[in-house]
């Protein structure tokens, strides 16, 4: 996302872009199951993501979405020849430059094609370190996916050139948006509140296999999922920490400090569970539970700092 | 998280592949850090591609038995459950289910067997065989 927007001028991290989004969330959805085991996101969902920096920095994001692959392709191709760089949503599982063992039916992954060399196209993966190449047969295979979040070939290009935004209040708002879903939610499974109900779900894990592959389940969508560590705790303190150089206001960087303490305590957390499904530890269900609640604990003081500091922030 | 205590402990999961990082750096910065790999990491992979791989497995052995279609094993393969193989052919879960039966599977109309062989990325030949 962040290369889309540089692409039109304007420059900006790929944190910077996680934090103006107010990308970072925690939600436990128990009724989305994959192999039976629930889904636990650590952001939000990249449509909300891309559709609040459009509005927020006037990039004139448009998406399309169709029925036959064939179209979709030749939407890109079109696209591709009016010099545009294109955000596509896929499935892991069908982009055979992923490592094999990293390949699972996910169907929320976002990379950016920026050009076509006869039936090839040329990727800009946040995976690869390196740009990578896809044929056109898998990349239809990836965009017209089935299942949980189908893709449907969902393509987005920005039209308009973003102008150089006013930080301070895109920011303060950026931080009032992140602050509101992890504090004040009727939803019982998103936010802090999210977080205990989860630690009372692992608390009443029996020591079967299935409990392992639980705890493993949580383990692998905090750290496999996305970027940077620890379920995006350490890229959301490394966008408070620019946000406060760009503008300024001192307590900034207290927070992003504290936000990596708590990722780091996150990874202690992914720590313990590891050991336990590899045997080292016994396996204790109360204390991994007793790990999560104190997360939970973290992130509400953090939160509650967070949005003192954003109310208290005069621009 | 320090910067150097980024791990670098070279998962066979990544195949090679590195990931990046956010961690501190000695002058208090956040920044971005290539990482080869934590442990952590490669055992949760390596647990859920495991689980996956002993579905396929006994799902093969099931077939070999003749307790169950070519279809079944197939799904797992794919890193598939019934719910999303339902969901990519469009085929009822009911019906799936059924057509793990050998004999039903057997008497399948090609066309049906071109939806899942497409769904599953394999030939309407590789289908009917386990290996």
């Amino acid at each position: 996302m962040s290369s889309l927007i540089r692409h039109h001028g304007l420059p900006m991290s790929e944190a910077m872009a996680f934090g103006l989004a107010s990308a970072i969330l925690f939600a436990y959805l128990p009724f989305i199951r994959v192999h039976g085991l629930p889904i636990v996101a650590y952001r939000s969902p990249p449509r909300g993501i891309i559709r609040r920096l459009d509005r927020d920095l006037g990039l004139g994001m448009r998406f399309e979405r169709f029925r036959s692959p064939a179209e979709g392709t030749r939407r890109l191709n079109e696209l591709l020849e009016q010099g545009r760089l294109v955000g596509l949503q896929t499935s892991a599982f069908w982009l055979p430059y992923f490592p094999p063992d990293m390949r699972f039916h996910f169907n929320a992954h976002n990379l950016i094609i920026y050009g076509r060399e006869g039936d090839e196209y040329l990727v800009s993966d946040p995976v690869g370190e390196t740009v990578v190449r896809i044929a056109r047969a898998d990349l239809e295979k990836a965009r017209f996916a089935k299942g949980i979040l189908a893709p449907k070939g969902l393509l987005y290009y920005a039209t308009a050139k973003p102008t150089a935004p006013d930080w301070a209040k895109l920011g303060r708002r950026a931080l009032a948006r992140a602050a509101n879903p992890m504090l004040r939610t009727p939803l019982p499974f998103v936010g802090v509140r999210g977080i205990r109900l989860l630690a009372w779900q692992v608390s009443r894990l029996a020591d079967d296999a299935h409990a392992r592959l639980y705890i493993g389940n949580i383990v692998r969508m905090q750290e496999e999922i996305g970027t940077g560590g620890a379920g995006f705790r350490f890229l959301y303190a490394s966008f408070l920490q620019e946000l406060g150089e760009l503008t300024g206001y001192a307590p900034l960087g207290g927070l992003a400090s504290e936000l990596v303490e708590i990722g780091d305590r996150w990874r202690e957390f992914a720590l313990a569970a590891a050991r336990m499904i590899r045997g080292r530890d016994p396996f204790d269900a109360r204390a991994l539970a007793a790990r999560l609640s104190a997360r939970g604990a973290d992130e509400e003081k953090f939160f509650r700092a967070l949005d003192a500091a954003q109310r208290a922030w005069a621009c | 998280m320090r910067e150097r205590d980024v791990p670098q402990e070279g998962n066979a999961t990544l195949a090679g592949n590195r990931k990046a990082v956010y961690a501190v750096a000695d002058d208090g910065r956040v920044r971005l850090v290539a990482s080869r790999g934590w442990e952590v990491e490669e055992i949760v992979t390596r647990q859920a591609i495991d689980d996956l791989a002993r579905l396929a497995r006994e799902a093969r052995e099931r077939c070999r038995a003749g307790l169950t279609s070519p279809l079944e094993f197939h799904m797992y393969h794919a890193r598939m459950d019934v719910a999303l193989l339902s969901q990519t052919t469009g085929v009822w879960r009911w019906r799936i289910r059924r057509h793990f039966r050998p004999q039903v599977f057997a008497r399948l109309p090609a066309a049906l067997r071109q939806r899942y062989a497409d769904a599953l990325g394999l030939s309407l030949e590789a289908l009917g065989r386990i290996d």
